[in-house]
C-alpha cells in the first residue's frame, strides 16, 4: 500500500543486486505481462509455507512491486500432519499497480498436501493456476484430507490449471548424495517451490540466495541442502517442458523515498523504540506471551543497547504492572497482549488512570471471545478498549490501518501518554501484525517531539496541579529531593492528592480526568475524506485493519460512477471534534468493522446517526467483492 | 544529608487510620525508627504496597509511595527497581495481598530475586474486608465466611517463600521492636529480594493469634531466637535447646542427658535447615530471625547488566540505522 495515486513514476533500485543472472537465463522462454498476481501458498503447518511467503513477498518487494499480505495459520504448532486444521497458508498480492488488499480469490493456489488443496480450493479462481507436489496425494494424506477420490486423476480439478509436479521426489533427488535423513531431505521442498515461483514469476533471488547463507551458516549441510533445493525448483520451471512461458509483473508506480518490507508487529516495535528515544528514556515492556502479539516482545528483546528492558513477566497482569512501576520511575512504560490480556489487565490500566501514569497498552486483537481464534484478526475489543474497566476511566484509543501505520500509531501512543500523562490504548490486530507491505522509512529527525519535563521544584510541589492547556498533573520521579509524596488507587483529593472521601472533590477529579482526555481532541487533524469532500450518497466508515478492503471497494464503485466515500478513523477516543459533522454531509452512514457493531454503536450514540453496520466475524477480513455488494445494496436500499 | 535525618523526618502529615490496639502501629513506628540509620536520602526511598490494611502503610510514610492494587504491589515494584537500581524499594504486603490474589506474583518475585525488600504482615485473617479467613488462617477457623470452621490447609509463609528459592528469609513479630529493627538492618544490607514475615496482632478480628510467642509471661518457652553459628538454645531459663534425632529436630532438656554440644548450630547458608525451621509446629517452638541468607545474582542487577553488554557490544542505540535495517530499497 506504498504507493499513493499521485505518485510519480519510481526507477526501482534495490540495495542489493536486481535481475541478476538468474533472471537472465529465463528469457529463454517467453514472458507474459501481468498487472497483479495473487498467490496463495498452502501447506502442512510444518512445510515451511509462512517462511516460503515472506521471502517470496520480500522478493517482490525488491522487484520493485506494491505488496499486501495474509498470512492465515493454526494456532497449533504442529496439528496432526496432513489434516485440514494442521493446514497453514500464506496469501502475498505483488502488483505493478496500487493495492490495498491481499487480494480476495488466489490467482495461483500452490498446495504441498491434499489437505492444503482442500481447505483452499474454492477460494481458487476458476481456470486459476494450480500447482500441486504429486508425491504428497498419497492414499493416506488424501484420505486424512477427506478425499474419497484422488482429485489430481477424478477430473474434478479439470476447470483449473493444474501443474502436478513431483516436489519431493525432486527435492530429493537435489539433495540425494548429502547424506540427509528422508525427513531432513523432505523439509527442503519449500525452497524447492519457492524456486519454482521465483522462476515463474521472473523475481529477483539474491534475497532469498543471502537469506539461506545466513540462515544456515552454522549449518552448511542444510545451507548445501536448501540451497540446492532453492535452484533445482528455479531450474525446473526454466527447463521442464511444463510452463510455456513465465510472467512479468513489473514495478509499480512508487513514490520515491528509501523503502523496506515490514510487518504490523515489527512497525509496533519500531514505533515504540523510536518514541523512547525521542524522549529521551529508557523504554520498558513488561509483557506475557500471546498470540499474535508475542513478536514485539521478541523483537524489542534484541534493542536492549538502545536501552529497551523486556520483562517476560509471570502473567498479563504483572506485565502491566511492571510497566505502570517503570513509568512511575521515569521510563516509558508499555505492555503488549491480545484480547484475552486486555481483560486480566484492566485494574492495572484503571490505576494507572487514577493515579495519571504514562503507559501504552498495545492490544493486537484476535478472534474471541474467550480464546476464541488466537490467529484470526477481528475487530471486537473496540468497546473492551472504551469501557472495560470498571468507573470512569476515559482512555485515549488510537487504531492503526496498515502494518506500516503501526509505527506512527505506536509512536503517536506514546506521545499522547506522555503528554497527557495517561495511560493510551493502540489497536492493532491479526491481520496488521503479520501482514506485511512496504514502508518510507521516516526521517528520524522528523518525527514529532516528545518532550519529557520531569518536575523537580519542591516549592509548592502537589502531585495533582494540572497544566493550563492539557491538565495533565507533573511526573515527578522518585529520586527527586523534596517531592516525595504518596499516589495510590484510593479517590484523592485534588492537587494534594491526599486519600478523600470527599463527595464533591471525587466528582470533581472524575471531571478533570475525562476533561483531560476529551481535550486530546484539540490535535486531531481535520478528518480526510476519500471521494466526495462536500458529502454525497453514502460514507463508507472504518477503523484499522479494514482500510484497504473499504478503499479498493471503494474505489471500485467510484470507477463505476457510485458516489460513495471513505472516512478511516485512527483516533477512537476521543473521536475527531469534526466527525459528526462531515459525517451528517452524507446522506448514509455505513460503518464497516469485523465485529457486531461497535464503532457503529458509538457513532449512534454520539452523533444521533441512524449509521448501517457491515459486519463479519469470521476471523477473516472483509473481501473486496462483499463490502462492494453491501454498499451496493446499501444505496439501492 | 541522609546521616542527619530521624524517625520524625518519616512521618508524613497523614492521619493514621488503624484501628487502635493495631500491631500495624509497632511496626509502621519501628521502620521509621529504623530508616534514618540506613543512611539512604529519603527521596531514594519508595514504599510500594498492594492492598489491606498492611498496604495502607506508605501513606504514613513521608517517602516515595505508591498505594497500587490488590496482589501486585511486587509487579509494580519489579518494574520500578529494573529501571531505576538506584532506588531503595520496599514493598509492604499482607496474608491476603501477598499469599492469596498476589500469590502468583510473590513466589515469581522471589525466584527471580529482584532486589526488593519485602514486608509481609502476617495477621492470618482478612482485616480490611472485616473479617474472613485468610491462606494463613488454621483449619476450622470460625469467621464470617467461615461460621462452620474454615476447611482450607494454609500456607506457611517463609515454608513457600523457601519453595521459591527466596535469597533472604526471616521472620519477627510486631512487639519485639528491637528484634524487628535488626531484621529491617539485615533486609536492607542484603541484595536480592529479602523477605521477612512479621507477626502482627489484629485485636479486632484475630485478637491473640501470636500470644504465645507474644505474651511476656510465656514468651520465652516459645520463642526460638535464631542467630547464626550459635546452638538453637530457648525457654526462660535458656535450659531448652533443639538437636537431631536422625533427620527429624527434637526439643531436648540441658544440663542432663544433653549439652550444647548435642544441639544444631544456626546456619543462615544452610537451605534444608531453613525448610526445617520454617515448618516448625507445636510442640516446637516458633523460630524468630533470619532462617535463609545467601547471595545470588539478582534480576535487576542481571538485566541492567545485559542492556550494559548489549551497549558495549553494539554501541548506543541509533534509530536511523533501526529503521535502515534489513532488506531495503530506494525509489529515485
Amino acid at each position: 500500500m506504498a504507493v499513493r495515486p499521485e505518485a510519480a513514476v519510481g526507477n526501482v533500485a534495490g540495495s542489493s543486486k536486481l535481475g541478476g543472472e538468474a533472471n537472465g537465463t529465463a528469457e529463454a522462454k517467453p514472458s507474459e505481462q501481468r498487472d497483479h498476481v495473487v498467490i496463495r501458498f498452502a501447506g502442512d503447518s510444518g512445510d515451511g509455507m509462512q517462511l516460503v511467503g515472506m521471502q517470496f513477498t520480500t522478493e517482490s518487494a525488491l522487484a520493485g512491486n506494491d505488496i499486501a499480505t495474509l498470512p492465515d495459520f493454526p494456532a497449533e504448532i504442529r496439528a496432526p500432519a496432513g489434516t485440514l486444521a494442521g493446514v497453514s497458508g500464506f496469501q502475498l498480492n505483488f502488483s505493478s499497480s496500487e493495492i490495498f488488499t491481499p487480494g480476495d480469490e488466489p490467482d495461483v493456489l500452490v498446495a504441498m498436501n491434499p489437505a492444503g488443496l482442500a481447505a483452499n480450493l474454492e477460494d481458487l479462481h476458476p481456470n486459476g493456476v494450480l500447482i500441486v507436489d504429486k508425491d504428497a496425494f498419497s492414499d493416506s494424506n488424501l484420505k486424512r484430507a477427506g478425499y474419497s477420490s484422488n482429485p489430481l486423476t477424478d477430473h474434478s480439478l479439470d476447470k483449473y490449471q493444474l501443474f502436478q509436479i513431483e516436489i519431493t521426489r525432486l527435492t530429493a533427488l537435489a539433495v540425494h548424495d548429502l547424506g540427509l535423513s528422508n525427513r531432513e531431505a523432505f523439509r527442503c521442498r519449500n525452497f524447492y517451490t519457492l524456486g519454482l515461483l521465483s522462476w515463474l514469476y521472473q523475481r529477483p533471488i539474491e534475497s532469498t540466495v543471502a537469506w539461506i547463507e545466513g540462515r544456515f551458516k552454522k549449518t552448511p549441510e542444510l545451507l548445501d541442502a536448501n540451497m540446492r533445493s532453492f535452484r533445482a525448483g528455479y531450474n525446473f520451471g526454466e527447463t521442464a517442458e511444463m510452463f510455456v512461458s513465465s510472467y512479468k509483473v513489473g514495478p509499480a508506480r512508487i513514490a520515491p523515498g528509501f523503502y523496506r518490507n515490514i510487518t504490523g508487529n515489527s512497525a509496533t516495535a519500531l514505533g515504540f523504540v523510536a518514541a523512547a528515544i525521542k524522549a529521551g528514556r529508557p523504554l520498558f515492556l513488561g509483557s506475557y506471551p500471546i498470540t499474535p502479539a508475542s513478536e514485539v516482545l521478541h523483537e524489542l528483546s534484541g534493542y536492549k543497547n538502545f536501552p529497551v528492558y523486556t520483562f517476560q513477566a509471570e502473567d498479563e497482569i504483572a506485565g502491566v504492572g511492571a510497566a505502570i512501576g517503570a513509568a512511575f520511575g521515569g521510563a516509558i512504560g508499555i505492555t503488549t497482549t491480545s484480547g484475552p490480556g486486555l481483560d486480566l489487565k484492566a485494574e492495572a490500566i484503571g490505576l494507572a488512570v487514577k493515579t495519571e501514569l504514562p503507559l501504552v497498552i498495545t492490544d493486537v486483537q484476535r478472534a474471541g471471545p474467550s480464546t476464541g481464534m488466537p490467529t484470526k484478526p477481528e475487530q471486537a475489543d473496540l468497546l473492551t478498549a472504551m469501557y472495560g474497566r470498571h468507573g470512569e476511566s476515559p482512555i485515549p484509543i488510537i487504531a492503526a490501518a496498515t502494518p506500516s501505520d503501526c509505527f506512527d500509531c505506536a509512536y503517536e501512543a506514546v506521545r499522547i501518554a506522555v503528554k497527557y500523562m495517561t495511560p493510551v490504548i493502540l489497536l492493532t490486530d491479526g491481520q496488521l501484525a503479520n501482514g506485511a507491505e512496504p514502508w518510507v522509512v521516516p526521517d528520524p529527525d522528523k518525527l514529532a517531539p516528545i518532550k519529557v519535563e520531569f518536575a523537580t521544584d519542591p516549592n509548592g510541589f502537589m502531585p495533582y496541579t494540572r497544566d493550563e492547556k492539557t491538565l495533565s498533573r507533573p511526573w515527578a520521579i522518585p529520586g527527586t529531593p523534596g517531592l516525595e509524596h504518596r499516589i495510590g488507587g484510593l479517590s484523592s483529593e485534588n492537587l494534594t492528592g491526599n486519600v478523600s472521601y470527599s463527595p464533591a472533590n471525587n466528582e470533581l477529579m472524575v471531571r478533570l480526568r475525562a476533561r483531560k482526555i476529551a481535550g486530546i481532541a484539540r490535535e486531531i487533524p481535520p478528518t480526510e475524506i476519500f471521494g466526495d469532500p462536500d458529502g454525497s450518497d453514502l460514507v463508507v466508515l472504518g477503523w484499522g485493519s479494514t482500510f484497504g478492503p473499504i478503499r479498493e471497494a471503494v474505489k471500485q464503485l467510484r470507477a463505476k460512477g457510485r458516489k460513495v466515500s471513505q472516512v478511516h478513523l485512527r483516533y477512537l477516543n476521543p473521536l475527531p471534534p469534526d466527525l459528526g459533522e462531515v459525517l451528517h454531509r452524507f446522506k448514509k452512514v455505513m460503518v464497516a468493522e469485523l465485529n457486531m457493531g461497535q464503532l457503529l454503536k458509538m457513532v449512534r450514540a454520539e452523533y444521533l446517526i441512524d449509521a448501517i453496520g457491515c459486519n463479519k466475524i469470521q476471523g477473516r477480513p472483509f473481501k473486496v467483492s462483499e463490502l462492494t455488494g453491501r454498499i451496493g445494496r446499501a444505496l439501492e436500499g | 544529608m541522609a546521616t542527619a535525618l530521624s524517625r520524625k523526618d518519616f512521618v508524613s502529615d497523614q492521619e493514621v487510620r488503624w484501628c487502635p490496639g493495631c500491631g500495624d502501629y509497632a511496626i509502621l513506628a519501628q521502620v521509621q525508627k529504623t530508616m534514618p540509620e540506613l543512611g539512604i536520602a529519603r527521596e531514594n526511598i519508595v514504599f510500594i504496597s498492594g492492598i489491606g490494611c498492611s498496604s495502607r502503610f506508605p501513606y504514613y510514610m513521608n517517602t516515595y509511595g505508591f498505594h497500587t492494587i490488590h496482589g501486585r504491589a511486587p509487579a509494580l515494584a519489579t518494574g520500578l527497581k529494573v529501571t531505576r537500581p538506584d532506588l531503595d524499594v520496599w514493598v509492604v504486603t499482607g496474608d491476603g495481598d501477598a499469599l492469596s490474589i498476589g500469590g502468583n506474583h510473590f513466589i515469581h518475585v522471589l525466584r527471580r530475586n529482584v532486589d526488593l525488600k519485602i514486608l509481609l504482615f502476617n495477621n492470618r485473617i482478612y482485616g480490611l474486608t472485616k473479617g474472613q479467613y485468610s491462606p494463613t488462617s488454621e483449619v476450622g477457623k470460625i469467621t464470617k465466611s467461615t461460621p462452620m470452621g474454615s476447611v482450607d490447609f494454609p500456607f506457611n509463609a517463609l515454608s513457600l517463600g523457601l519453595g521459591a528459592h527466596s535469597s533472604f528469609v526471616a521472620r519477627s513479630i510486631d512487639v519485639e521492636q528491637k528484634h524487628l529493627g535488626e531484621m529491617l538492618k539485615r533486609a536492607h544490607a542484603h541484595r536480592g529480594s529479602a523477605f521477612i514475615e512479621i507477626l502482627q496482632n489484629c485485636n479486632i478480628f484475630n485478637d491473640g493469634a501470636f500470644d504465645d510467642v507474644s505474651d511476656k509471661q510465656i514468651k520465652a518457652e516459645h520463642q526460638l531466637i535464631l542467630e547464626h553459628g550459635k546452638p538453637l538454645i530457648f525457654g526462660k531459663n535458656r535450659d531448652k535447646g533443639i538437636r537431631m534425632n536422625g533427620m527429624r529436630p527434637e526439643v531436648v532438656k540441658l544440663g542432663g542427658e544433653f549439652t550444647e554440644k548435642d544441639l544444631v548450630v544456626h546456619d543462615e547458608t544452610n537451605f534444608p535447615s531453613a525448610f526445617m525451621l520454617a515448618n516448625f509446629e507445636a510442640p516446637m517452638p516458633t523460630p524468630l530471625g533470619v532462617f535463609y541468607a545467601v547471595a545470588r545474582p539478582t534480576f535487576d542487577g542481571a538485566m541492567n547488566k545485559q542492556l550494559g553488554d548489549a551497549k558495549t557490544k553494539m554501541g548506543a542505540g541509533d534509530i536511523k540505522a533501526l529503521l535502515h535495517r534489513g532488506d531495503t530499497w530506494t525509489v529515485n
